[in-house]
């Protein structure tokens, strides 16, 4: 199954929508969060959403989801450093957040593979 | 004018001084167009880049560049943490294997830090950013490379850099939060800029005061 990782300034972003998320598929699906810095502030740590990403991956990819600004300049330095497979399929989806995360859920949870899940119907306008 | 990895160590905490002593100017520059944690979060990374420098003695110039970049990308936090991580790495990457750096060698790296900034963030000149502090410098240090008066050519680069960030008052931001800004981001310098004129005037002065009269 493609894991998800929620990438977000604080965690209280990643883990209501996580909430959100459960309430539809359960514990089916395969969800990680990297939220806030080390030290607690608001922002994203590299170091941490690559840990996350390879805890996510169980050889089908990970697609990040993530908030806004340094999330996806951090999530790109954190796949960038990744060791391959997880490396290259890890991806950063192009969707708004909590909806791209719901909907990126729902895929994974149907076994789609990682280009549906990147991409699901929701967030292609379909 | 060359420096040893001694000497890049020292540039090194001059440069993490002139963030430290700048830390609520650059909070305030933030506050006013961004989310006001620029000097918290850069000061952070800074005192962890030092604290990583003196807990071990690296001999290589490129692995200490490399060192600071991979230091600033894990503390940091905010946007700037993989930008100015990225410069630092890929200008690690340029001068690999040095035990000591001349002045061509400081113009490459800034030029790859340059290259490194506008990799990671994707913004140009003119979207009041870093690179409108930093592209300036470096196109007069590219022409200079060859010059005799290599004190001239870093004061002329780091004059460029600050009519950069007096330039970002005058436009729209159009990178990171600042950006949802739109028009009522003019009349504020960028912060990004400032840190990146205060960074390189304090590498400057160090390098100067460092190489002496023998330059």
């Amino acid at each position: 199954m493609v894991g998800i990782v929620l990438v977000s300034h604080t965690p209280k972003i990643a883990e209501g929508t996580l909430e959100l998320i459960k309430q539809m598929t359960g514990e089916k699906v395969i969800m990680e969060i990297a939220a806030g810095t080390c030290d607690n502030r608001l922002g994203t740590d590299p170091v941490l959403i690559g840990e996350k990403i390879r805890k996510a991956d169980t050889g089908d990819g990970v697609i990040v989801i993530v908030d806004l600004g340094s999330s996806i300049m951090s999530t790109e330095v954190a796949i960038e450093s990744l060791e391959e497979p997880t490396r290259s399929r890890a991806a950063i989806a192009d969707a708004p957040f909590v909806e791209g995360a719901i909907a990126a859920a729902m895929e994974a949870s149907f076994g789609k593979g990682l280009q549906d899940v990147k991409m699901p119907p929701k967030t292609r306008g379909v | 004018m060359a420096t040893d990895t001694a000497g890049l160590v020292k540039i090194l905490e001059a440069v993490a001084g002139k963030i430290s002593e700048n830390r609520e100017f650059l909070t305030e520059l933030d506050s006013a167009i961004g989310d006001a944690d620029h000097g918290i979060n850069m000061s952070k990374g800074f005192s962890a880049v030092l604290e990583k420098l003196h807990s071990q003695k690296i001999d290589d110039c490129g692995t200490i560049l490399k060192t600071v970049g991979m230091t600033l990308v894990s503390t940091v936090g905010g946007a700037s943490g993989p930008l100015y991580g990225t410069a630092f790495m890929k200008a690690g990457q340029a001068v690999a294997g040095k035990s000591s750096l001349d002045f061509e060698d400081f113009v490459t790296i800034l030029d790859q830090a340059l290259e490194g900034i506008k990799y990671r963030g994707k913004a140009q000149r003119g979207d009041k950013t870093i690179i409108d502090a930093l592209e300036p410098a470096v196109e007069i240090l590219r022409k200079e490379k060859d010059c005799t008066d290599k004190k001239a050519a870093m004061d002329k680069a780091l004059n460029a850099a600050k009519e950069g960030v007096e330039y970002t008052r005058s436009i729209i931001a159009k990178k990171g939060r600042a950006s949802y800004l739109g028009e009522r981001s003019i009349g504020h310098q960028d912060p990004g800029a400032t840190s990146c004129y205060l960074m390189l005037q304090a590498a400057i002065e160090k390098i100067k005061e460092m190489s002496g009269k023998g330059c």
